[in-house]
């Protein structure tokens, strides 16, 4: 077990908090972009839709770990990114102005959500994003003449300074420059007066606005930057698939984005990631099962099972997500023999009322 | 001629709005007492419709029977799914007790599928209600609507004895109010809500088997629940009234969109008067606005 010894306060703020850290995550980027040459086809695929929905898990964290606010509608602002590219690069924009311009509309819109959320609290506050993911897939699919309605939109590959990235792996390289992008910029917007505002309104929002947290501004910021991470997002996977149509922005899709976060744990900027690969990993495990099933279960309806089986186990033994489930096995070899069964038991577990009587 | 038009409309409009009535009166039991909001209700309410459908086809029990079968079923799957999901997380953040009944919606979709005899079909649901029409006044009824209708204001008059003479309904309303109280009263809060559970999902069958006859059976059934949601939400999520008020509106809301709006709007209506009725009141028609006191 390491022991940081501080001697002086910047120390709190770094990125990295020791060489340790330094070694390994480097390491895995070394690893990450060595990838190319040694997996196939198939797992490259794999590892851009992993890099693609961790942006959106990172996206979901601010919003919903580190904010304390809910969001079932994200799937609306993978929409509002995706489509925004789509129509942008159709009309001759190239990627280095479209994909900014993809993250600002779904920003804008992620602001105007955020609006209500100034009122709204909890339940009220899901079902409010609830019902604008519907909406806007309503208006995706009948705005025909803008979108192309149920028939979609085709997308090309991406032209990035007269570069063209076809390829999985420059796509790739792409994708992964921008997941970690978006992991130094929350990081960094963490440790920033920002990032300890939504943090405290996530803790308390009568503390935090005691303190002198303005609840309206840091609320609208938290939901803007979370949606135009989204959207960057959004904007990826438009070429990823490079076909878009409403039916892929569905509430289940915003259900599934959602447990991202629940899956890898909510309040970690690991979590966003852990969860997104554990989500883009679960459904080949299935169909390696489904092998080795009964007819009569390894039906369409397996998936669904799954996935919900995963989602109740993991709320009810391990609340904290795969990077908690990481971090315990790690304390237990850390504190080895000395882990107590306690140490990460959270204290709340009477009856919490939001109702206010 | 107009007034028969919008009367018509109107008809329609309250027979399926009954229906989101009473899946968001499932909504707002299990929300009173519990604080947790249920994602996995219309799935309750397809599996009620499922084993409506098997005791009505295969069995060949008459109607009533039926429903009295599918209740009583759905109630004893609500409980246990009380007791062996919901209970653990107990106190958990609001958020995560959403979530894990979205999984529960999730595993009763899949399960339903592998059910020998129900799978991914569609089945048409037998009423003992003729597709026959009256008139009175130039109105078309439909013997359909009215008997949901009628089904609806029976069920719901039943449950409003039950909350306001029996003892059961009494120690609910206790528990829905403040369970520190309760317990210290000495109502068994953990057996009372176990037992909303599996009222709540009994209302969602009895809501299933009304809706059958127009949507038909089959697993995706549940996603009208969906609708249900900005039902309980316009009446306010803490008030029985309000889920049948909102209900209705539900389905006034749309009927009108879809008669007099363009093509599309029909399908958004209602979560457009959820978002407005949410901007001017954030917590619902009838809902409680408390401020929190430190």
């Amino acid at each position: 077990m390491r022991f940081l010894f501080k001697t002086d306060y910047a120390q709190d703020l770094k990125l990295f908090k020791h060489s340790g850290q330094v070694f390994w995550y480097a390491t895995l980027v070394l690893l990450l972009l060595a990838a190319p040459f040694v997996a196939g086809e198939y797992l490259m695929s794999q590892l851009q839709f992993i890099c693609i929905y961790s942006i959106v898990g990172l996206g979901l964290m601010l919003l919903v770990g580190f904010t304390g606010q809910i969001s079932l509608g994200h799937a609306a602002f993978l929409a509002i990114g995706a489509y925004t590219e789509a129509l942008l690069q159709a009309r001759g924009v190239p990627f280095a102005v479209s994909l900014p311009c993809a993250a600002l509309t779904a920003g804008m819109f992620g602001w105007i959500l955020g609006l209500p959320a100034l009122r709204l609290k909890g339940i009220y506050l899901a079902m409010a994003t609830f019902a604008f993911n519907i909406i806007v897939v309503e208006v995706l699919t009948r705005w025909e003449g803008l979108t192309g309605g149920n028939a979609g939109l085709h997308l090309k590959p991406i032209e990035l300074f007269g570069m063209k990235i076809d390829g999985d792996q420059s796509f790739y390289y792409l994708c992964l420059g921008l997941t970690i992008l978006s992991i130094l910029a929350l990081m960094n917007l963490l440790r920033s007066p920002t990032g300890r505002a939504f943090v405290a309104i996530r803790d308390s929002e009568i503390s935090a606005s005691c303190m002198g947290v303005n609840l309206a501004t840091y609320k609208t910021m938290s939901f803007a930057l979370s949606a135009g991470l989204t959207g960057i997002a959004g904007a990826l996977y438009a070429h990823k698939i490079s076909f878009i149509s409403p039916e892929q922005f569905t509430l289940i899709a915003s259900i599934e984005l959602v447990t991202i976060v629940i899956l890898g744990g909510v309040g970690f900027i690991h979590g966003a990631v852990l969860g997104a690969g554990f989500l883009i990993v679960l459904p080949q495990l299935i169909s390696i099962a489904k092998d080795y099933l009964p007819s009569g279960v390894s039906g369409a309806g397996l998936q669904s099972v799954v996935f919900g089986l995963v989602l109740i186990v993991f709320i009810i033994f391990e609340p904290l997500g795969l990077y908690g489930r990481w971090l315990k096995v790690r304390t237990w070899f850390e504190l080895f023999p000395f882990y107590r069964r306690g140490m990460f038991r959270r204290q709340k577990s009477y009856m919490k009322s939001e109702r206010l009587r | 001629m107009f007034l028969n038009q919008v009367l018509q409309l109107l008809l329609a409009g309250v027979a399926q709005g009954c229906v989101y009535a009473l899946v968001a009166l499932g909504f707002v039991l299990i929300y009173k007492a519990t604080e947790t909001v249920n994602f996995a209700q219309g799935d309750l309410m397809m599996l009620g419709g499922f084993f409506a459908l098997t005791a009505s086809v295969i069995m060949g029990w008459p109607y009533w029977a039926t429903i009295l079968f599918a209740v009583v079923v759905m109630a004893a799957v609500g409980m246990l799914i009380e007791r062996i999901v919901l209970r653990p997380v107990l106190g958990q953040p609001a958020f995560t007790v959403v979530m894990i009944t979205i999984g529960v919606g999730y595993v009763l979709r899949g399960v339903v599928t592998m059910v020998p005899g129900w799978g991914t079909d569609t089945y048409t649901f037998p009423t003992p209600f003729a597709d026959g029409t009256f008139k009175i006044g130039g109105v078309i009824f439909a013997v359909q609507q009215v008997a949901v209708i009628v089904m609806t204001a029976a069920l719901v008059t039943v449950l409003y004895l039950f909350f306001r003479f029996s003892k059961l309904g009494v120690a609910m309303q206790a528990t829905s109010q403040n369970q520190l109280a309760a317990a210290y009263m000495g109502i068994p809060v953990r057996r009372v809500n176990m037992m909303i559970w599996g009222l709540s999902a009994g209302v969602a069958a009895f809501a299933g088997i009304l809706l059958a006859p127009v949507t038909f059976v089959h697993s995706n059934m549940g996603f009208i629940g969906l609708l249900a949601f900005p039902a309980a939400v316009l009446g306010g999520f803490g008030s029985v009234p309000g889920a049948i008020v909102g209900g209705l509106i539900v389905g006034v809301v749309e009927a009108f969109a879809g008669r007099h709006l363009p093509e599309g709007f029909k399908d958004v209506a209602a979560y457009v008067v959820l978002l407005l009725v949410l901007f001017i009141r954030p917590s619902g028609i009838f809902g409680e606005t408390a401020r929190k006191k430190v």
